[in-house]
């Protein structure tokens, strides 16, 4: 077995043991019951999909600073795999919201500015296939990048900053809030499973944007002769 | 939807929306792979 079909088969066994720590081992919430299981997987998905969008920021930031294609490849690696994490985060969200609160969706400040930030990634991945030259497109994929990821902490603060519909923190989120120790637990390994999972993916797609890379290198040389 | 549904929708259309990502990058992958090796031999029937 290769090492990426090894690392995959970890991931697949690390997201499974995840569900069924949220399922099986966390303790049933007083208010919600059953349907806060769904926060095991929301949130979590949320946290990493913040980092793939941190990681892509400061590959962004050493693409304008150093003009390397491997920046550029990090770049539109973690993005893809972040945007995917947001998709995620969007469909879930709503599917805990339409029962807990009665509705889908409203545009309270920590939807709203989610809901943003997908379209901001949207924007960046439109953004690459509209320009033709490979230096211009990673410069200002590179620029679009690190103004897209603004959002990434009022995502964060928007649930500190102003009480809305969505719930305020349960981790990092001042006197008052925490968690039950086991329900804690769970909730760091299905960080820690979803981190893995990001990861993986982010070497996948980068994989992909190096052999990009090459195939231009052969095309050109083809050309040439 | 009961609240167990709704867990159970989360869970599998989450799953799924990483499966199809994964799924995607892996065919892109395959493709591309495919017309560098398709390049190189034209390459070396050429010299």
């Amino acid at each position: 077995m290769g090492k990426r079909a090894l690392a995959g088969a970890v991931v697949v066994f690390l997201m499974g043991a995840a569900a069924y720590a949220s399922f099986y081992i966390a303790p049933e919430e007083k208010t919600m019951h059953v349907l806060q299981r769904i926060f095991y997987f929301h949130a979590a998905t949320a946290w990493a999909g913040m980092t793939a969008l941190f990681i892509g920021f400061v590959a962004n930031l050493l693409y304008v600073w150093r003009r390397e294609g491997k920046w550029d490849a990090l770049g539109v690696a973690c993005a893809e795999v972040g945007l995917a994490c947001f998709t995620v985060v969007l469909i879930t969200g709503p599917i805990w919201a339409k029962p807990a609160w009665g509705i889908y969706w409203t545009w309270d400040a920590r939807l709203t500015s989610t809901f943003i930030l997908w379209l901001l990634y949207v924007s960046y991945l439109l953004l690459r296939t509209l320009i033709e030259e490979p230096d211009r497109r990673a410069l200002l994929s590179a620029l679009f990048g690190i103004f897209a990821f603004i959002d990434v902490p009022i995502v964060f603060g928007a649930i500190r900053w102003w009480r809305t519909q969505h719930p305020a923190p349960v981790i990092m989120g001042g006197p008052g809030s925490g968690l039950d120790p086991t329900m804690s637990k769970v909730f760091f390994f299905s960080v820690f499973a979803l981190h893995c999972l990001v990861v993986f993916l982010i070497n996948e797609r980068y994989r992909l944007e190096k052999l990009r890379a090459k195939f231009e290198i052969v095309r050109r040389e083809a050309e040439a002769i | 939807m009961s609240s167990l549904d709704s867990v159970f929708a989360a869970y599998v259309l989450g799953w799924a929306v990483f499966f199809v990502f994964y799924l995607t990058v892996a065919r892109r992958t395959a493709t591309l792979d495919k017309e560098v090796e398709r390049l190189k031999n034209t390459l070396n029937r050429g010299k």
